[in-house]
């Protein structure tokens, strides 16, 4: 597996991300690619980090989606390759519209930077089949916009489609279903906002976001990797 | 060359943080009978005049200025007094 992590100006997840990737998959190869970038066709899994994009400048993550590697980010996804957005990753894929809704500010409008209680909604997908369904995790938030946003129409979609992989086990910041996380109808695009790539190490609190990396690779691994 | 001035809001429905806070903070001061306050973004853009200007601002606003999953957009043009 050949795996991306792309870097905006205002990116600062960007290393653990990496990190993350490096230690806990057998990827062959983990590269930085910045945001002007022209191509991400090369890669398997797309990770795109947390962190202030552009300053957070207009909206979260509506700057970043037009830097130029993002049209390939697009592509690629439109080819079915695993796309990871944590946290203003997040965003950006929802301002790109690969993913649906939009974050507005935290209901108590604070920025929240705390452990919170995860839920796997959806173990059925390639972020989270090394998850049990129901299995409760213990994952970083960091974030001042996370407040989940869609209209009913677009809710009942990702209910009926099983498209809400994380919630809330606590409404934290006033999203809708408490959904944490979602991936896109095709399940090779997930959003989330709590940061798994700092859940790595049981001294650094949590172990719990290892599976997530873990998944992806598995599911490249049985797509790619004849076995007799 | 025009002045425009672009007001986003959050969309009708969309329970507005923000605008709830200010309220709660208003009413806490003693100023009764105030509702639906709502927070948003002015942006103010010197365009150039002439054809289609409506059509370039209206698309400038979905593509970049607004959200328009959550957010609702209205802008005024301001031409100068020609003598």
């Amino acid at each position: 597996m050949k795996a991306a992590v792309i870097v905006f100006p205002g990116s600062n997840c960007d290393t653990d991300m990496f990190h993350a990737v490096k230690d806990f998959t057998a990827a062959e190869v983990v590269e930085f690619v910045p945001h002007t970038a022209n191509s991400v066709a090369d890669y398997d899994a797309i990770f795109i980090p947390g962190g202030f994009s552009y300053g957070d400048y207009l909206r979260t993550g509506a700057i970043a989606r037009f830097a130029p590697v993002m049209k390939s980010v697009s592509k690629e996804a439109a080819k079915g390759k695993t796309i990871v957005g944590v946290c203003n990753g997040f965003q950006i894929l929802q301002e790109a519209g690969l993913l649906p809704g939009a974050m507005k500010r935290n209901k108590d409008l604070k920025f929240i930077c705390r452990t919170v209680g995860l839920k796997i909604e959806n173990h059925n997908t390639r972020f989270t089949s090394e998850y049990a369904k129901g299995d409760v995790l213990q994952v970083p938030i960091a974030h001042g916009e996370g407040n989940f946003e869609c209209d009913d129409e677009a809710l009942q979609k990702l209910h009926d489609n099983n498209q809400i992989v994380f919630t809330y086990v606590n409404d934290v910041n006033g999203s809708k279903s408490q959904i944490a996380g979602i991936q896109n109808e095709e399940g090779n695009v997930l959003g989330m906002m709590p940061h798994p790539e700092r859940a790595m190490e049981a001294w650094l609190g949590s172990e719990d976001g290892r599976q997530l990396f873990t998944s992806v690779y598995r599911h490249w691994r049985e797509m790619n990797v004849v076995t007799n | 060359m025009v002045n425009v001035h672009v007001y986003i809001t959050l969309k009708e429905g969309v329970l507005d943080p923000q605008g709830k806070a200010v309220e709660h903070s208003l009413s806490s001061l003693g100023y009764e009978g105030v509702e639906e306050v709502s927070v948003g973004k002015w942006i103010q853009l010197k365009v150039k005049d002439g054809e289609g200007l409506e059509t370039r601002i209206e698309a400038m606003c979905e593509q970049l200025l607004a959200n328009p999953v959550i957010e609702n957009y209205t802008y005024k043009v301001e031409r100068e007094a020609t003598v």
